[in-house]
């Protein structure tokens, strides 16, 4: 039965019966792939890139000495490793000392990335691959400055006595986290012994770097994971650059689910042009059926040996597709690859198997119902001609082929929400279209009486055929909804990143301004141009308790944020005392008036579990602090601006301890002017987040070069289902032009009645499109990007007039052959 | 093969009436005979010819193919024994419009699982006259030629029953006689039984008995396969 099968599919092959679904699947398949393949290698670069600034692509953290297991299980799985030693200590030079993150670290540290070091302060500077050599020491500005001392001078730490070899300009573990942690020094592991300062008891962090040795390496790294994970003891945990780096996280998480987005609305596409194709297929079948009938076939053999065909062929397209879309794929890396400038990992095996397997499974599923509408056609047919399939119960009959594309949507979404709104903004779009299409089409044959001839025979053309037209209107539609769609998201990512690393943002933080140095600093910065500094004053302080509540670290051991909030409530953080919040806080719950009562970060809140209302009583260096909590903010962290988790009204620090905290930007070439500053006000501490930024918007641009490509890509793809959908209609759209010509149409009558009906047809499913459009990019902004999203009447004007030229555009095009053609040829089509 | 038709009434809901499309016919053709069933437009002809090859089932009355009740066989098995037994010629020849004339013949062969079906189907192109077309599509064929083809395509399973429905009807005078000079030929060399649906009256009177269906009933008088050419005529 395979045999005859095959030989069945070769010769309808060769007929060209298949070539039209083989092409259809082939590039839907291809379209999947290829944008799988290039997601899944530019996902895995851009996760290497985002390792730098881990300093490596895994990293266990302990506090206790890591066992040298770990280290033996990652060496001997082909990994490089690296350990970092962090603790707090006092670093003294002469009389003058500062409370200072000490870090050891080892040759080859780090394992991604670079650190970069200047020959002195506020001086250019350089990546390096070295690191501090024993007896040396590398300090940051803010050590430098804070404790007077320059390149060649002698620090104490601990025991030991180094010399300040180079200043640390950057170091990409710290990243964004730069306002809690203490200035930097760092030394070589060799000299760490001798400091004599990790003893039994000090607060230390151990951290096992790990990272792969080429850029492919991402699988060993995984398998070190999960191998690791079960052997985690107490204090122990896992890191990866999302945990580590929250203000990348949501760059990198966006990205993914826009890539996400792309290869799910081209399931989408992919489905639409193989349930045309395959409609169109199993329409030209019917004689064939009964036919074979006749000839004593039975029906369960028939119905086998047409489920092996379509299997093969579903098999062919999808080993096709994937080569197709690897080709693809490899075109865009070959072209685009220096302009990304992503070193990018070999492609997985994933996209081909997936591929294969969405080439059988769409052809199937949309084959089964037509199959089964087919194994019902009466052998009787080939007699009395009037004789059809019986109906197929429509929405049994789709079924199978909508599981599959639900599967498909929420296999390559890897995201529940995100495949729930695309799958039921297109559910929804597609029963919309149904009823709105068949709804318009009323009104057609009045508006026909009053137009002229050939415009007459294109809205009647439309009308006649009222079922066809909605299908091919509804899957035009959908093509047309996948470019709106993800032409509107990628407005909104855009704004969002451009906002984000925006080139005038703030790249220098000064802090530890006292009360009555305010006035002073403000007037020095605006006498070096830079003017309309914002002064925050903040207190440091520690949470004791919430409501009637004593916070204790030990509340915080169950739940998944508890890590966090641990880590939260035992040290002191930033609070300030403001009437207006700063730009970019949204009060999400409760009221700020302005007057009393504390603002909390809504993520604080729910990390350490604090509602509205909850009365909070802060130490603030011996001296309480306390109020309710009347409103809930959103602040975004990752906007470089200085924030804040709790904001008391203003007059709330008279009685503590308090200093002053603002951030500007500071053009290149202008370093003289901290120098100055620092020069008037000493006990000043600059900290320069510019290369933070730097690489920040590096990161956003290659991201966003990604994200582009996959948008070109996916917008090939919607043009050319576009196509397929009027392709489909073809022969018998030739069959309809021969006769019209035959009775004496002339060439150009019938150009414009195909120009008319296409007009129609390209505006019903262009503002259909625009419709759904409008709601889901919302909906998409919303809940699954979380960023702002200004509706705009552009996605009308796009969805019309987009839609408009589209159709007329791809519709002649596909119709250019027919005309041209002897009209006989035409109705001599079978 | 022996065709015994018992009181066969056919008849369908339009609405709330009845309508009898063929009513309490019966009849029956020995092994060899041949049969044409004659009658207007509408006169139940092509529904009788449905019910004898089982491509649907009879509202009274009964269908046997030596002693066999079709009605007694579920959908597959009527099908199994049209694969063994009938061959089909069309007005319309129904040759798949994607498959070569050789692959047309083909195709009934290689359903009842013949590995021989390409020497087979070619003979029976030779029969036809039409070996040097073996690779010609239906639409560079003629329709006398088309025509020829399906005549293979009937044969060539070795048929114990030819069903053929308005054979010449698309076709014009002088191909339809060659093709049914050609038909009852090849019926003649495999002793095969014929029923042939038609309004061509040459091609009628060539068969051993003429059935006439008037408003789906029996005018003529049936009459054994002896003596049908004398009631004939």
């Amino acid at each position: 039965m395979i045999a005859l099968a095959l030989r069945l599919l070769a010769r309808e092959w060769r007929a060209g019966e298949m070539r039209v679904v083989l092409l259809a699947v082939a590039l839907a398949v291809a379209s999947l792939t290829a944008v799988r393949y290039f997601a899944d290698r530019v996902e895995q670069a851009l996760g290497t890139e985002a390792n730098t600034l881990l300093a490596a692509d895994l990293a266990l953290v302990s506090d206790h000495p890591i066992d040298a297991a770990f280290v033996r299980e990652a060496q001997a799985s082909g990994l490089r490793v690296s350990q970092t030693t962090t603790f707090l200590s006092m670093t003294l030079a002469g009389e003058r000392n500062l409370l200072t993150g000490i870090k050891a670290v080892a040759a080859g540290y780090p394992l991604r990335g670079d650190l970069r070091i200047a020959p002195e302060l506020f001086a250019a500077d350089a990546p390096t691959r070295a690191v501090p050599a024993p007896g040396e020491a590398w300090v940051d500005s803010r050590l430098a400055s804070g404790l007077g001392v320059k390149l060649g001078d002698q620090v104490d730490v601990g025991a030991i006595s180094l010399r300040i070899a180079a200043i640390l300009t950057f170091e990409g573990e710290r990243g964004g986290n730069f306002m809690a942690l203490a200035p930097r020094l760092m030394l070589n592991a060799e000299d760490l012994p001798r400091t004599g300062l990790v003893q039994v008891g000090s607060r230390v962090v151990y951290r096992l770097l790990v990272a792969g040795r080429e850029a492919g390496d991402q699988a060993k790294v995984t398998a070190f994971h999960a191998w690791a994970k079960p052997r985690l003891g107490r204090g122990e945990q896992l890191e990866d650059v999302r945990d580590a780096r929250p203000e990348l996280r949501q760059v990198l998480d966006r990205a993914q689910r826009y890539l996400g987005l792309a290869a799910l609305l081209t399931v989408l596409l992919a489905a639409a042009a193989t349930q045309m194709a395959l409609r169109r297929y199993v329409q030209r079948h019917f004689d064939q059926f009964a036919l074979l009938r006749c000839f004593g076939a039975t029906q369960r053999r028939l119905f086998s040996l047409y489920l092996l065909q379509l299997g093969a062929l579903g098999l062919l397209a999808g080993v096709l597709g994937s080569a197709l879309g690897w080709l693809a794929q490899a075109g865009m890396v070959h072209l685009l690859g220096d302009a990304i400038r992503i070193g990018l990992p070999p492609p997985s095996l994933l996209p081909p198997l997936l591929g294969v397997a969405a080439g059988v499974l769409l052809v199937l599923a949309f084959s089964l119902p037509a199959l089964l509408r087919l194994a019902r056609v009466p052998a009787l047919r080939v007699l009395r001609r009037d004789l059809g399939a019986p109906p197929a119960g429509a929405m049994l009959a789709q079924g199978a082929g909508l599981a599959v594309v639900a599967g498909l949507l929420f296999w390559q979404a890897g995201e529940l929400r995100l495949g729930l709104i695309v799958g039921g903004g297109v559910l929804g779009l597609m029963l919309a279209a149904a009823l709105a299409i068949q709804l318009l089409l009323l009104p057609l044959p009045w508006l026909a009486q009053r137009m002229p001839a050939s415009v007459r025979l294109g809205l009647l053309n439309l009308r006649r055929r009222r079922w066809e037209t909605t299908l091919q209107a509804m899957a035009l539609s959908l093509g047309l909804l996948a470019l709106l769609l993800l032409t509107l998201v990628r407005g909104d990512l855009f704004d969002s990143w451009r906002n984000q690393a925006a080139l005038g943002a703030p790249n220098r933080f000064v802090i530890n301004i006292q009360p009555e140095q305010v006035d002073a600093v403000r007037q020095s910065l605006a006498g070096q141009g830079i003017a309309d500094v914002i002064l925050y004053p903040t207190a440091r302080a520690r949470l004791i308790r919430i409501g009637e509540r004593l916070v204790s670290p030990d509340d915080y051991v169950d739940g998944s944020d508890d890590a966090r909030a641990k880590r939260l409530v035992e040290r002191e953080f930033n609070l300030s005392s403001l009437a207006d919040l700063p730009p970019n806080n949204e009060v999400v719950a409760g009221r700020w008036s302005g007057q009393e009562g504390f603002s909390v970060e809504v993520g604080l809140a729910k990390t350490l579990r604090i509602n509205l209302g909850d009365e909070l009583v802060f130490d603030a260096g011996g001296l309480p602090l306390s109020g309710r909590v009347t409103s809930l903010r959103k602040v975004e962290w990752d906007s470089f601006q200085v924030n804040f988790f709790v904001i008391a009204p203003p007059g709330a620090f008279n009685a503590l301890p308090q200093s002053f905290i603002t951030s500007f930007h500071l053009p290149p070439g202008r370093g003289a002017v901290l120098a100055r500053l620092v020069a008037d006000f000493p006990n000043l501490t600059v900290i320069d987040v510019e290369q933070v930024m730097v690489e920040l918007r590096g990161m956003l641009d290659r991201v966003s070069a990604a994200v582009e490509l996959i948008f070109l890509f996916s917008l090939a793809v919607g043009v050319l289902v576009l196509l397929a959908a009027l392709y489909a209609r073809r022969d018998e759209r030739a069959r309809e032009i021969g006769l019209w010509r035959t009775l004496g149409a002339s060439r150009r009558r019938v150009m414009l009645a195909l120009a008319t009906e296409f007009t129609a047809l390209g505006l019903i499913a262009g503002g259909l499109a625009a419709a759904a459009a409008s709601g889901v990019a919302w909906l998409l902004a919303e809940r699954v990007f979380e960023l702002p999203h200004a509706a705009s009447p552009v996605v009308w004007l796009a969805g019309f007039g987009g839609g408009w030229l589209l159709v007329l555009g791809a519709g002649l095009l596909a119709s250019r052959g027919i005309l041209q053609a002897p009209p006989m040829q035409s109705l001599r089509r079978e | 093969m022996q065709i015994d038709i018992e009181n066969l009434g056919k008849s369908v809901q339009v609405g709330e009436e009845r309508l009898d499309i063929l009513a309490d016919v019966s009849f029956s053709v020995n092994k060899g005979e041949t049969v044409a069933i004659v009658g207007s437009s509408g006169s139940g002809k092509s529904t009788l010819l449905g019910l004898i090859a089982g491509l649907d089932l009879p509202s009274s009355g009964q269908v046997r193919l030596d002693g066999v009740a079709l009605s007694d066989l579920d959908e597959d098995g009527r099908a199994a024994l049209r694969g063994r037994n009938m061959g089909f010629v069309f007005q319309s020849f129904q040759l798949l419009p994607g498959l070569t004339a050789l692959e047309n013949v083909m195709l009934p062969l290689e359903l009842a699982g013949r590995k021989d079906a390409a020497e087979v189907a070619g003979e029976h192109l030779k029969r036809v006259g039409l070996s040097a077309r073996a690779r010609h599509r239906p639409t560079q064929l003629s329709g006398g030629e088309q025509q020829r083809v399906a005549l293979a395509r009937a044969f060539a399973v070795s048929p114990r029953i030819l069903l053929a429905d308005e054979p010449t009807g698309n076709l014009d005078a002088h191909t339809g006689a060659q093709v049914i000079e050609l038909m009852f030929e090849m019926n003649r060399a495999q002793d095969a039984s014929l029923i042939i649906v038609t309004h061509d009256a040459a091609l009628a009177s060539r068969c051993g008995r003429q059935l006439r269906l008037d408003g789906g009933r029996l005018v003529s008088p049936v009459v054994s396969s002896v003596i049908s050419p004398v009631v004939a005529q």
